[in-house]
């Protein structure tokens, strides 16, 4: 399969994949507002071999503890552990896998094009088709904002690889469930 | 209330006096200097025993929590005297075994400088602790206190650290002693809900099983579910066998029990897991040692698993059926569901298996490790609390000496630390004073931590050192002779000292023993000494083989009973 690579601010490159790809899984890791709980969390994941996708970690609702949005990939079992020794963790108050519940999910990109005169005109279009705010212009790059789930981002991104990507920043996805369900 | 002025140093001795701590082991220096002061000025009744290495501190807190159940301390400064404390504290870790390690660390302004004895050990420890905490506010010291000892003694106990910096032990603590924990994501007490649908679920699952075996280990010895355990094993009619931590949670006299399995268990007990219809683990965690080839275990019996961490439940076996919490209330539960079983044919099944593959050594052909082993167990008649080191000589001693009572066979299980052993001995001989304490160690792993001899003498601990030298590291001599044609590659103890003249020097004293006749002369007269430490040298034969064994990584049934005349595989497992 060939595939964009997105996560890195080098130019977009394609490759090849040699492993199918595990399903993406989602956590939500409610923590306390502390010092260290972040190594721990991703020492819970490092020494297991298993790699952080995207982390988002921010203030909760209630001021003591801080909420981690964590998407890694790999065997169910393995994940199972690691949610299990997450929430072992003193600092962590939960630890839930949403990869199967009923969620809103979404992301924030900023994405800088390299785009001229010329094509500026078909970019903004490409831009306004996503929902896309334009944050900086000038001669020769585009800044654009992009908000969704995961999948539109990545759509976007391969859309504007074709005017060529300078740098790129993506939050990492944030989740929620719908109605009574707990985060 | 105005709180009378006390530095934060004076203040942690108040509240770990306040939380029980009767010991603290430990070793001075610079970043610890405050609360070495307040040793001296805040009136605690503390005991302070300097051990003669970081290290050693750290295991006689660990053997002293092994024997009693209770947790000790650890103070140690920052930088080195933090790092040695590193192979202690995974140990500890390993086991499960509560403690509070407290080390001086640079003032809070220079951290992250690489200031003078510096060190991140609160970065380098958090994979190998329960819980850690950096103090950044003197008044935060009566709650860390008071949480520290609340998590390392709770739940599945583990040991915490505190990292201390200069300033803030030094620091004026206008906080209460008495301070309220607050940790909202620590519950230790659900451990102590049934789950009654799971419990008759187990329960009925033991009622129809026709050949059920009872796989003992730690977890059920830090519940105290002992008398539990024996109600159900006797009610039931069901062999218990147990993992090396487990040794002593079921008396090992007893008719029903098999003694313990995995790699260097006995024939029968892995034989009794091999042919078992049901095997109900009570805190065990299915240890790689225990288990072996791990998709082979248990393959035609229903499992069932008794954890409070669940974390442990499917983490190495998937079981049929489960129930997380304190093993005591669960067996407590349980045993009110269940019935007698018609086992008499397994037992004698497996009474066969006793008959067939007992433990047995030679006791000609030069002096054994498992005859001295044999005698000490029976002139103590199983009562002397066993702490062993690591090796071949721990694998014996584990075979050949009973445990008969809970606290009272003291090992590193999951580490396999060798050093552990004397040292632990001293910590668990000052929370025992009137039981007989011996330390079972090889000539290797003893010298890893033998200068805590000066510690042992001052300390007045009567402990039994008992040498079981064989000039080798034995243990990997062995697989050296077993799965690498038996080429001796750093395993060669050329050089050992004179071990009893060792122990003259530092005040102790030596006794030797260099042919099996002297054996039960010797050793009474080694167990009746009381005036402090004792080394016995054993002049064992030096090349001799543990067996059973099964090799690291292969199944239960590839289980080998003698040195086989073929050439054997290189082990798939790495231990
Ligand atoms: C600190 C440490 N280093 C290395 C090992 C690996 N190891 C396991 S057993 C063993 C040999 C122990 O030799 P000795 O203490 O003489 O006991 P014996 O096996 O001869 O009874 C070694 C080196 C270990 N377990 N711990």
């Amino acid at each position: 399969m060939n595939r964009t690579i997105i996560t890195t601010d080098t130019p977009v490159t394609t490759l090849e994949l040699a492993i199918p790809e595990q399903p993406l899984h989602t956590l939500s890791v409610l923590v306390n507002n502390q010092p260290g709980v972040l190594a721990r969390i991703a020492q819970v994941f490092a020494r297991r071999g298993y790699n952080i996708e995207s982390l988002v970690v921010s203030p909760a609702a209630d001021g003591r503890f801080s909420r981690m949005t964590i998407g890694a990939r790999g065997e169910e079992s393995g994940l199972d552990q690691i949610k299990a020794q997450c929430n072992k963790l003193i600092d962590v108050i939960h630890c839930y896998d949403h990869t199967s519940d009923d969620i809103v999910s979404k992301e924030l990109a900023l994405v800088k094009i390299s785009v001229g005169p010329d094509r500026r005109a078909e970019a903004l279009q490409i831009g306004e088709h996503y929902g896309c705010k334009t944050l900086d212009l000038s001669q020769d790059s585009l800044i654009l904002m992009v908000t969704g789930d995961s999948g539109k981002l990545d759509a976007m991104i391969d859309m504007m690889s074709d005017f060529g990507i300078i740098e790129l920043v993506r939050t990492g996805k944030v989740v929620m469930t719908r109605g009574s369900g707990t985060t | 209330m105005i709180a009378e002025a006390r530095d934060g140093a004076q203040t942690l001795l108040k509240c770990l006096e306040a939380g029980g701590i009767e010991y603290m082991f430990g070793y001075s220096g610079g970043a610890a200097l405050p609360i070495f002061d307040a040793l001296e000025t805040a009136g605690t009744k503390i005991k302070f025993v300097l051990a003669r290495h970081e290290q050693g501190a750290v295991h006689m807190a660990d053997g002293y929590a092994r024997a009693t159940g209770r947790p000790a301390a650890v103070l140690v400064t920052s930088g080195p005297g933090a790092g040695n404390t590193i192979t202690g504290i995974m140990t500890a870790h390993m086991d499960s075994i509560p403690m509070v390690v407290i080390s001086g660390q640079q003032v809070t302004w220079m951290l992250g400088k690489d200031a003078f004895q510096e060190a991140d050990i609160f970065g380098i420890t958090m994979p190998i602790v329960k819980h850690s905490y950096l103090v950044k506010n003197t008044d935060d010291i009566p709650r860390i206190t008071k949480e520290a000892l609340h998590i390392a003694t709770t739940g599945r106990p583990g040991p915490v650290l505190i990292d201390m910096p200069k300033n803030i032990s030094q620091g004026v603590c206008n906080a209460p002693l008495e301070a309220e924990i607050d940790l909202p994501g620590y519950h230790p007490d659900v451990a102590y809900d049934v789950n009654e649908a799971e419990v008759i679920a187990i329960a009925d699952a033991i009622n129809r099983s026709k050949r059920p075996v009872i796989l003992a280990g730690h977890g059920a010895m830090l519940a105290h579910a002992g008398p539990e355990l024996k109600e159900l094993a006797e009610t039931c009619q069901i062999p218990v066998t147990s993992t090396l931590l487990g040794k002593g949670i079921f008396p090992e006299s007893h008719e029903l029990s098999l003694g313990m399995l995995g790699m260097h268990g006995t024939a029968y007990a892995n034989k009794a897991i091999c042919e078992a219809d049901l095997i109900m683990s009570v805190g065990s965690r299915f240890d790689d040692r225990i288990i072996g080839q791990a998709d082979k275990f248990g393959r035609n019996a229903t499992i069932i698993h008794i954890d409070i961490d669940p974390a442990e439940i499917g983490k190495m076996i998937k079981p049929d059926l489960q129930a997380i919490g304190d093993a005591k209330v669960i067996l407590t539960a349980l045993n009110k569901h269940v019935t007698r079983l018609q086992t008499k044919d397994w037992l004698a099944h497996l009474d066969g298996y006793k008959k067939r593959f007992p433990l047995n050594y030679k006791k000609q052909g030069g002096l054994k490790m498992q005859h001295i082993l044999d005698v000490m167990d029976q002139l103590t008649k199983s009562r002397a609390v066993v702490c062993t080191d690591v090796g071949q000589h721990q694998m014996w001693a584990a075979q050949f000496c009973k445990t008969e009572a809970p606290w009272d066979w003291i090992s590193s299980g999951g580490a396999g630390t060798m050093g552990f052993g004397f040292p632990a001995a001293i910590g668990a001989q000052l929370g025992r004073p009137d039981d007989i304490v011996v330390a079972v160690v090889g000539d290797g792993g003893f010298q890893m931590t033998l200068f805590e001899l000066s510690t042992a003498v001052l300390q007045k601990t009567p402990v039994k050192i008992l040498i079981l030298n064989n000039h080798f590291l034995g243990m990997v001599r062995q697989w050296q002779e077993l799965f690498f044609d038996n080429r001796k590659s750093g395993v060669d103890l050329e050089g050992n000292p004179d071990f009893v003249k060792l122990a003259e020097a530092y005040g102790a004293k030596g006794f030797q023993i260099k042919r099996p006749a002297d054996i039960e002369k010797v050793l009474t007269r080694a167990l009746e000494y009381n005036d402090g430490p004792c080394v016995i040298n054993c002049e064992v034969v030096q090349e001799d083989n543990v067996f059973p064994m099964i090799p690291a990584g292969a199944a239960l049934e590839d289980m080998i009973i003698e040195k086989p005349k073929y050439r054997m595989e290189k082990p798939v497992g790495s231990t």
